[in-house]
């Protein structure tokens, strides 16, 4: 099998506190994975790490490929900056505003190009991040959160855009999220970090499009929940 | 006299009083204070309260105020103090910009800029008159060095908080899109550090002309201080009052400057943005 990351070896320490412990993983190329975990599990440094914002450790394998884009919790945006000069941000090549204006108009912000980020509402600035990382055609696109400081509906609207984006870019995806449904409703792979290392790996075949509900969604999620410690009443029930 | 009750009647009555009267554009409100001031000194004047010896009535100080500019004799001091206030200025802000980088960039470079600054800073810098009267003679030198020195501060400090207080996740997400060092300094940590270099150059402009009137005082032959001094010798109130006039004007004269200058290169701030909205 072709791996679009691979990390061997992987281990981390705070201080005393051992976040990364000898983690192991890979990502086939196109794959949609969500990554759980509980706060404070080393989700956000597995993915700062893949980022190349924190430093490889000497002992560790890091392969990912170029090049990577993130999306974080928060849009990031610069403030003195029209938007498409921040989508833009960077850019090698020519017609920059042009890729900006293209990146911009597959989230539905062509209206808003010369805007300042301030003027903007807190869905369309994370979409506008979202095109910042579009423009760069990545390969391995890495989601740090980003629906979590949405509110419900905007959240729902956005879920539906990223799917859309993934189909026609096909970027290897890394979604790190708190929330089970997400995951579920998601990504084709769940992983989750427990102890520093991936603890449960779990196919998501569902047909898409999916939607919440139905008896295999609330399989997937309960058996999501019983791995992050979580155990509730009865799926079946439920559903 | 009721010209001078009008004027001396508080405009927030007026604009309550009376909706029609209506200020043309806020940043002329600012004149409005000053003026009603200048009322009631007048009529003070008039009803023989004040002596010319102690000060002069606003239409003396007027008067002479034109004579002095139809003579040429007020631009000719005005252009002499304006040019030392620019070179001062000029020379202030470009070191104190280049220290704020150095410091503001680098850990080593504050540890070796900053401590010496802020050393040197605990001086009143205008006690040290007599010795750049030492090194640089009475001249020109001193004059552009005290307004120069005096000026350098306010940028450095307050650009180099800018600098510091550039919010990291910005510098974060500018560096995984690719930006290299200088990439980062013009496009993050230069604009982010902006509005308070601006803050920095309001505070400058006022540390300006305070250096200005003290510089001014060392064997002035020409300039604004030099006119004041010169009509002390010979119990002149209304010049005196004049060159502080002009003082006050190019004081609120630069102030309105740097705001034009925030307006434009800061329209991206949340705050100025709603007020171009209403």
């Amino acid at each position: 099998m072709t791996t679009a990351v691979r990390v061997r070896r992987l281990t981390r320490r705070f201080g005393a506190n051992t976040v990364l412990d000898g983690l192991d993983l890979d990502l086939a190329p196109g794959q949609f994975v969500a990554l759980l975990g509980r706060s404070g599990s080393g989700k956000t440094t597995l993915l700062r790490t893949l980022a190349g914002l924190d430093a490889v450790p000497a002992e560790a394998v890091v392969e990912v490929p170029h090049p990577t884009a993130v999306v974080f919790q928060e849009p990031r945006l610069l403030p003195w900056k029209p938007i498409w000069r921040n989508v833009a941000l960077g850019l090698a090549g020519g017609d920059a505003r042009g890729r900006a204006q293209a990146a911009l108009r597959e989230v539905g912000l062509e209206r808003h190009l010369d805007a300042w980020p301030a003027t903007l509402s807190g869905g369309e600035a994370q979409r506008a991040a979202l095109a910042r990382a579009l423009v760069r055609e990545p390969r391995l696109l890495l989601l740090d959160e980003p629906f979590a400081a949405l509110d419900a509906l905007t959240r729902i609207r956005m879920h539906g855009l990223v799917i859309d984006l993934w189909r026609a870019h096909a970027p290897t995806t890394l979604l790190v999220t708190h929330d089970v449904d997400e995951a579920v409703l998601l990504a084709d792979r769940a992983l989750v970090l427990s102890h520093g290392r991936i603890a449960a790996d779990i196919a998501i075949t569902l047909p898409r499009p999916r939607r919440h509900g139905g008896s295999e969604f609330a399989a997937l999620r309960g058996r999501l929940l019983a791995e992050l410690g979580v155990t509730i009443p009865n799926p079946a029930e439920a559903a | 006299m009721s010209g001078s009750t009008d004027t001396a009647t508080p405009p927030a009555l007026l604009a309550l009083g009376a909706p029609r009267w209506a200020f043309p554009a806020p940043d002329l409100r600012r004149f409005v204070s000053p003026l009603v001031l200048v009322g009631v000194w007048q009529a003070a004047s008039m009803l023989g309260m004040i002596s010319p010896r102690t000060l002069a009535a606003p239409s003396a100080v007027l008067a002479t105020a034109w004579g002095l500019a139809v003579s040429g004799e007020l631009g000719h001091h005005l252009a002499v103090s304006l040019g030392r206030i620019g070179l001062g200025l000029a020379i202030g802000v470009s070191l104190g910009t280049g220290f704020a980088l150095v410091a503001g960039l680098s850990r080593w470079g504050e540890e070796i800029v900053d401590a010496p600054i802020q050393m040197i800073r605990t001086l009143p810098f205008l006690g040290l008159v007599p010795l750049f009267i030492l090194w640089l003679g009475i001249g020109e030198a001193p004059k552009i060095a005290l307004v120069a020195l005096g000026t350098s501060f306010p940028i450095y400090l307050n650009l180099f908080a800018g600098i510091r207080g550039v919010d990291a996740k910005l510098v974060e997400a500018a560096r995984v899109f690719g930006l290299d060092q200088r990439g980062l300094i013009r496009h993050v940590i230069l604009p982010g550090a902006l509005p308070s270099g601006l803050v920095g150059l309001r505070y400058a402009l006022s540390v300006a002309w305070l250096s200005l009137v003290i510089a001014e005082q060392i064997n002035a032959s020409a300039g604004i201080g030099y006119l004041i001094n010169d009509a002390r010798d010979f119990l002149r109130t209304d010049i005196i009052v004049v060159g502080l006039l002009v003082y006050a004007l190019l004081g609120l004269l630069a102030d309105a400057v740097v705001r034009m200058l925030e307006r434009r290169a800061l329209a991206w701030r949340p705050v100025l943005l709603k007020e171009r909205v209403r």
